[in-house]
């Protein structure tokens, strides 16, 4: 495995300044909708144009995803599912998989955590129990099954290293040092350990270094791995901060009303996502 | 008393749990969650609950992946998973099916292994639903000896029946009918066979104490967690709805 930066984290102006370091053809790793998502950087991806990308779903993926497929941001995902949970179908991303549009990896939740957390340990791979005679292990190219070389007649399945290119989400806090608090979504900060890059949008902006605080600390993403951070106030609407705002759902039910039809979320990228929204 | 069909479903998983110490839920399961909380109502707080996406005051504090690695620790007695398609030997297939995507296969292809007990849920009951055999294996029902396994399948509750699963047969029993359904009717919709008694007997509602307690402190706790879902039943059922 190449070997992954340590950062000094940079300060941007905004969302779209965010988007901007976001390459085409990047793979990026995303946390599901009940996890804080930089939904404001992911309006502005579209607005900017972004092409080719590959979303990896830590372990689900939900708004985001649609919003990205349905704008033609996306060539392939890799996920253990794609919902918007009550609100009910990902439209979008069912009609690119139905159609062919896009390239989708089934995967299962664990084995995406435990492929990330290969990467934190800088191991080529981790085993992991379960999963053996589901049609994933055959059609996922990354997956191999082995005997376990402890005994015998016990075979275990591997998951091979991921190393997203970028890391995006969005978080609660930044400090002055360029650490995030993101609580007790622990995913975000495997997502973080694991990527290339890290972007990180932010409601608000801490004074001094959340790492003196000892009741902070633990619920902070370290500086080390974030490249680069932006404020962007209320950038998870409509999906929400936990403890902060709650999740839109009336809009949520908009977006899937609308999404139903190409000509409907085309509507709605009109209204809500080229151009700039205030939330 | 009459009750909503959810409030059939979720009286009937109650007695699915039984006695346990700790049920997980996961993505858009509000009637198992119901039924969970109802038994906490019952007895005293008991048994534990971790719902995957409790929006304020998560179980869970290193993220998602916590619940897969407590089930791998074997501390997670009861899960429920559902499926697109589910086949007579417990399979479940949640990718896709008749030319048609679904959402995912979740975390159900670890879960199904690692879970002591699992419910198998799905409330429309057709053919298109129940079939032979599921076109693509999200979850398998059982696996060869040398695979290391610790749980799996125990019952199939749908919209008209419920189903034990015998572990030992690998087949399903249809062990009672829903109101508004006949023996009949559940042979006509499923598409794979199972085993039946002579006469099968009709699925309990819950009690009138039941009753009071889904509509009252659950329906509370379902509606912070699943607002849409607790309008579309209580906001049905006039004057009995959420406080």
């Amino acid at each position: 495995m190449s070997a992954l930066p340590a950062n000094e984290t940079r300060f941007l102006a905004g969302a779209d300044a965010l988007a901007r370091e976001i390459p085409d053809g990047a793979c990026i790793g995303l946390p599901p909708d009940y996890s804080p998502v930089a939904m404001a950087v992911v309006r502005a991806l579209v607005r900017r144009g972004a092409k080719d990308l590959k979303l990896l779903g830590v372990p689900v993926l939900g708004l985001c995803a649609d919003i990205l497929i349905g704008a033609g941001c996306v060539r392939e995902v890799e996920t253990s599912a794609v919902t918007l949970g009550e609100a009910g179908l990902a439209q979008r991303f069912t009609a690119a998989a139905e159609s062919g549009a896009v390239k989708i990896i089934d995967a299962t939740c664990p084995m995406i955590h435990t492929g990330l957390q290969a990467t934190e340990k800088g191991v080529p791979f981790l085993p992991l129990r379960g999963v053996l005679g589901s049609d994933l292990v055959k059609n996922h190219p990354d997956w191999k099954t082995i005997d376990n070389p402890y005994t015998t007649g016990d075979p275990i399945l591997l998951a091979k290293a991921i190393v997203p290119d970028v890391a995006l989400f969005h978080a609660r806090w930044a400090d002055e040092a360029g650490n995030v608090w993101v609580g007790r979504r622990g995913e975000l900060a495997t997502i973080a350990h694991a990527s290339q890059a890290c972007y990180v949008s932010f409601e608000e902006l801490k004074r001094g270094d959340m790492l003196e605080d000892e009741l902070l600390a633990p619920g902070c993403i370290s500086s080390v791995y974030v490249t680069a951070v932006a404020p962007a106030p209320r950038g998870a609407w409509p999906l929400g901060v936990p403890g902060a705002y709650g999740i839109d759902d009336a809009h949520l039910q908009l977006y899937a009303r609308l999404a139903k039809t190409a000509a409907g979320f085309q509507q709605y990228l009109d209204e809500f996502v080229l151009q700039p929204v205030s939330a | 008393m009459s009750c909503a069909k959810e409030e059939l479903l979720a009286g009937c998983i109650a007695r699915l749990i039984g006695d346990a110490r700790h049920v997980a839920v996961g993505a858009a399961s509000p009637i198992p969650a119901m039924a969970v909380f109802l038994l906490r109502e019952m007895n005293r707080g008991r048994p534990r609950v971790s719902l995957l996406q409790k929006r304020s005051g998560n179980p869970f504090t290193e993220g998602s992946r916590e619940l897969f690695d407590q089930a791998g620790q074997g501390r997670i007695d009861v899960f429920f998973l559902g499926g697109a398609q589910i086949d007579g030997e417990a399979n479940i297939n949640l990718v896709r099916a008749e030319g048609k995507r679904f959402p995912g296969s979740f975390g159900s292809a670890y879960m199904y292994f690692a879970a002591k007990k699992t419910i198998l849920f799905r409330e429309e009951h057709s053919l298109r639903v129940l079939v032979k055999k599921v076109e693509f294996v999200s979850a398998p029902g059982w696996s060869p000896p040398e695979v290391e396994r610790h749980g799996g399948p125990v019952a199939l509750l749908t919209g008209k029946a419920l189903f034990l699963w015998q572990k030992e047969r690998r087949r399903f029993q249809l062990q009672s009918v829903h109101p508004g359904s006949s023996a009949e009717d559940v042979r006509a919709n499923t598409g794979f066979s199972y085993d039946a008694p002579a006469l099968v007997p009709r699925t309990p509602e819950p009690t009138a104490d039941e009753l009071v307690l889904l509509r009252g402190s659950v329906a509370r706790v379902i509606g912070e967690n699943y607002p849409e879902f607790a309008r579309r039943v209580w906001g049905a059922l006039a004057g009995v709805g959420p406080a």
